[in-house]
């Protein structure tokens, strides 16, 4: 090391001081109390954990507390906390000594809102010194001996600093015991707040009844960013949260072919049935749906128009300096003809490029590498400046679409999220698409990436790698960019005669509601030239031993006698510039076409996704079977994508045990 | 189905052993965790602010929030280096909010000269230490943050930060470059 390093670190070590033991105690205790309350609340981080005893139990202890607002009550209940941590810390009774001791009787302690406004003030009380508590710490059994002899090293670091910082602490509480307040966000507020990453997710669909909700409603969605975010956690050695885990997104970010229709229809729903892998007496049915792909050649030309993040925090290497990378492998994939324009917001403003035809490929590189991350310059209004340049560029039946690449800065000059959205859906109307990249992590805001791309009839992507680049920017890239179909949605109403009970796998961000499906005016996802879809229902057969709901006493005897159909699959499309929606059908019958290998690696993906989310309708399946269904179901797996997949499941198996 | 709650009554147990009984429910693990890496904690939210009312209110935001994130560690990086991306990260969130609510200057940039009376020198080299860090742009500031701590290698600070191990040796060397420059200019 030089000098110049060391004189730096020497002035960082005198410079930096040592924690006040009333802000650390206040600290850890705050972080007990949250853990305390976690455990035992229904949170909804996770939505189906809370089944079973030791759930309940933990319920009515927050009930208890809830109930408690007393003085006394909460008096008691903070007592129960410095209990905790008297408890836990055999090791330290130097340790304790301070946080027990600076929490004087007295002391005020005010919980706050957000906004800073106080809620409620409690006193603590005598709880707190009870001497007999420390009791037991002064002779600790010989069993503990031998391991505090162990933990000694980092005991007595410890011990020297709440010494030294004792004093002072301490005298301050004496001098001033109302300048003593701690304002304490109240525990929703510090969940919420503490976590940059936003997501958006639903609570997993509930099982139905087919004879008192025979009609399921549902809007496609040809997202991918769900799978990119969680290979990214998993990489990074942690199991993604359970909310960042779309299980619709999870299946359809691989590659499948389905039949293509021969019809006019630009695809046509290839249906399966098959026994569940994870419940015997359960069936799957499987729908897929394949894009057409039109011949590369008729395609119209193609106008762009990057909104590029220029903010501060675009630097890192996984971000600003791969969005480049990526440019320049997609921009080998433009025509000539086709035309590219770049605005930036946040940080550098404005259009650095001119409209320019992709086959002036040099001036648009050089465009590229200018850009910088950081400066000073405010965002100005870029979404509107971008749309204006796309509006200026679109020419007769060429498509025009603004692709915007972030890190999770929806600074893009309306500040308002509705207002954003019906901006994006206006244009909408006007033919001007929006797709969202995703860079980095950290501070990426999935949920308004999600929100915007829906209605800019787009697709939202989260690209962590180069490679994910190239599946998004190059191989995909017609489907990503070229719409087939719009407003794409589908409604199966199972038969109560033959189901008795189903549930939609994923899909939850896209439920709709009945009579939304054939109402042309409400919005849904699009298929884009070559996409496939893929949505799996798990039915439970009338009769079949895995029935969970009784029949009802006095339900209507059910018979139809459909000629043993299961359902009936309904789906709406909209053709590209089209108004008025177009209708297929088509009976779900129990043998249905072969089960090929994409079905079955579809069938493992939604598999994955449910033990990622930690989904309790999976019973006793396992990682393991999980792997081996999707091992056995690679089939060609051309770009390699089936196999990351499988590497990533063994990565999850080992990380969740 | 039920977690399992396992009782651990242990002192000695590996940081990650202990966080992940504490990710299962474990309370006593969880303290014992928390107890022993608030101080490092500390005193990286110090370095990444440059201010105590800063760092205080970091460790704050950092403990509080720290039994819900901790329900996504199970991993097999050492939960040093998790925890201190946890760290960094609030930092980030803390700096982004202040930033948005009144594109004030905040923290290193803020020189908040001898606030304590102390001697004359170490007055001087906190001078010193304010100017050198708030001329450092973000991310070096970072990386200085993290490997100023001796045990923090290069290659953690780049899974904290996540970038490249190769890219925090480059960013120190660039740190060095500058203070060198800023030395050159004074003398």
């Amino acid at each position: 090391m030089t000098d110049e390093l060391d004189d730096l670190k020497a002035a960082m070590i005198a410079a930096t001081p040592r924690p006040d033991a009333a802000r650390k105690a206040a600290d850890l205790a705050l972080a007990e109390e949250n853990f305390a309350r976690l455990q035992g609340s229904t949170d909804e981080a996770r939505p189906m954990s809370e089944r079973g005893p030791m759930a309940r139990l933990g319920q009515g202890v927050k009930a208890m507390l809830d109930v408690m607002t007393t003085r006394a009550g909460l008096t008691a209940t903070t007592g129960l906390v410095a209990v905790g941590l008297v408890m836990i810390l055999p090791v330290g009774r130097d340790l304790l000594a301070p946080p027990v001791e600076l929490v004087e009787p007295g002391t005020v302690v005010v919980t706050s809102d957000r906004d800073g406004q106080a809620l409620e003030e409690r006193t603590v009380g005598s709880a707190l010194g009870n001497e007999s508590l420390s009791d037991p710490l002064q002779a600790p059994s010989p069993s503990m001996e031998a391991e505090i002899a162990e933990g000694l090293d980092f005991a007595s670091d410890l011990s020297v600093a709440q010494r030294r910082a004792e004093g002072q602490a301490l005298g301050k509480v004496a001098s001033a015991p109302q300048a003593e307040r701690l304002v304490i966000a109240d525990d929703v507020a510090v969940v919420r707040e503490s976590d940059t990453e936003v997501f958006s997710n639903a609570a997993p669909s509930s099982l139905k009844v087919t004879a008192e909700e025979p009609v399921s409603t549902f809007s496609i969605d040809v997202d991918t960013a769900s799978y990119a975010i969680v290979r990214s956690s998993l990489t990074r050695g942690m199991l993604p949260p359970a909310e960042a885990v779309r299980v619709e997104e999870i299946v359809n970010y691989f590659p499948y072919s389905y039949p293509e229709s021969g019809g006019p229809d630009p695809f046509e729903p290839t249906i399966s049935v098959m026994p569940s892998p994870w419940n015997a007496g359960t069936n799957l049915v499987h729908i897929g749906i394949q894009g057409d792909l039109p011949a590369i050649g008729d395609r119209p030309p193609l106008n762009l128009v990057f909104l590029i993040d220029t903010s501060g925090s675009m630097q890192d290497a996984n971000k600003l300096p791969l969005l480049k990378q990526s440019f320049r492998m997609m921009l080998a994939e433009l025509r000539p003809e086709d035309e590219v324009s770049i605005v930036t917001y946040a940080g550098s403003a404005g259009q650095v490029l001119e409209p320019t035809r992709a086959a002036e490929r040099s001036v648009i590189l050089a465009a590229l590498d200018r850009l910088e991350a950081g400066g000073s310059t405010a965002g100005q209004a870029g979404l509107q400046q971008a749309y204006q340049v796309a509006e200026g560029m679109t020419g007769d039946g060429e498509v025009t679409r603004v692709i915007l690449a972030t890190d999770g800065d929806f600074n893009v000059g309306l500040s308002d999220p509705e207002a954003l959205k019906g901006f994006i859906a206006e244009r909408r109307e006007g033919g001007t698409y929006l797709s969202v990249l995703g860079f980095g992590r950290g501070n990426l805001d999935d949920a308004t990436m999600q929100a915007l791309a829906q209605n800019g009839n787009g697709t939202a992507a989260y690209i962590d790698t180069l490679a994910e680049a190239r599946k998004v920017l190059v191989d995909q890239l017609t489907g990503a960019l070229f719409p087939i179909a719009n407003d794409v949605k589908i409604q199966v109403e199972f038969n109560p005669a033959e189901v008795a009970e189903y549930r939609l796998i994923g899909y939850e961000t896209r439920a709709l509601r009945r009579e939304d499906f054939n109402n042309d005016r409400v919005d849904a996802g699009e298929i884009g030239a070559g996409h496939t879809v893929t949505a799996i229902y798990e039915i439970t057969p009338v009769g079949s031993a895995a029935v969970l709901n009784g029949p009802l006493r006095y339900a209507d005897e059910n018979d139809r006698g459909a000629g043993g159909e299961l359902g009936y699959f309904k789906l709406r499309y909209k053709m590209p510039g089209e108004d008025v929606s177009r209708l297929i059908e088509q009976p779900i019958l129990p043998e249905q076409d072969v089960v090929s290998d994409d079905a079955v690696f579809s069938v493992a993906m939604a598999g994955f996704a449910q033990l990622l989310r930690g989904d309790d309708y999976l019973g006793a399946w396992s990682w393991g079977d999980a792997i081996a269904l999707a091992t056995g179901a690679r089939g060609d797996d051309a770009f390699g994508y089936r196999a990351e997949a499988v590497t990533l499941m063994r990565l999850a198996e080992s990380l969740s045990r | 189905m039920a977690r399992v709650i396992t009782v651990v009554m242990r002192m000695k147990t590996s940081d990650n052993a202990l966080a992940r009984a504490a990710a299962g429910g474990d309370r006593d693990a969880f303290s014992c965790l928390i107890a022993r890496h608030y101080d490092r904690v500390f005193g990286l939210a110090f370095r990444l602010s440059g201010r105590r009312e800063e760092a205080e209110d970091l460790c704050q935001d950092v403990f509080a929030a720290l039994p819900v994130k901790l329900r996504a560690f199970r991993a097999d990086a050492r939960f040093s280096t998790w925890m201190y991306r946890v760290v960094v990260n609030a930092s980030h969130d803390r700096r982004r909010r202040a930033m948005v609510h009144a594109r004030a200057a905040v923290s290193w940039g803020e020189v908040e000269l001898a606030r304590r009376a102390e001697a004359e020198e170490a007055a001087m080299a906190m001078d010193w230490l304010q100017r050198a860090m708030s001329e450092l742009p973000e991310d070096l500031r970072d990386t200085m943050a993290l490997v100023l701590d001796d045990d923090v290698t290069h290659a953690a600070a780049g899974e904290v930060l996540g970038v490249s191990e190769g890219t925090i040796s480059w960013r120190v060397s660039e740190v060095k470059k500058r203070l060198r420059a800023m030395k050159e200019a004074e003398a």
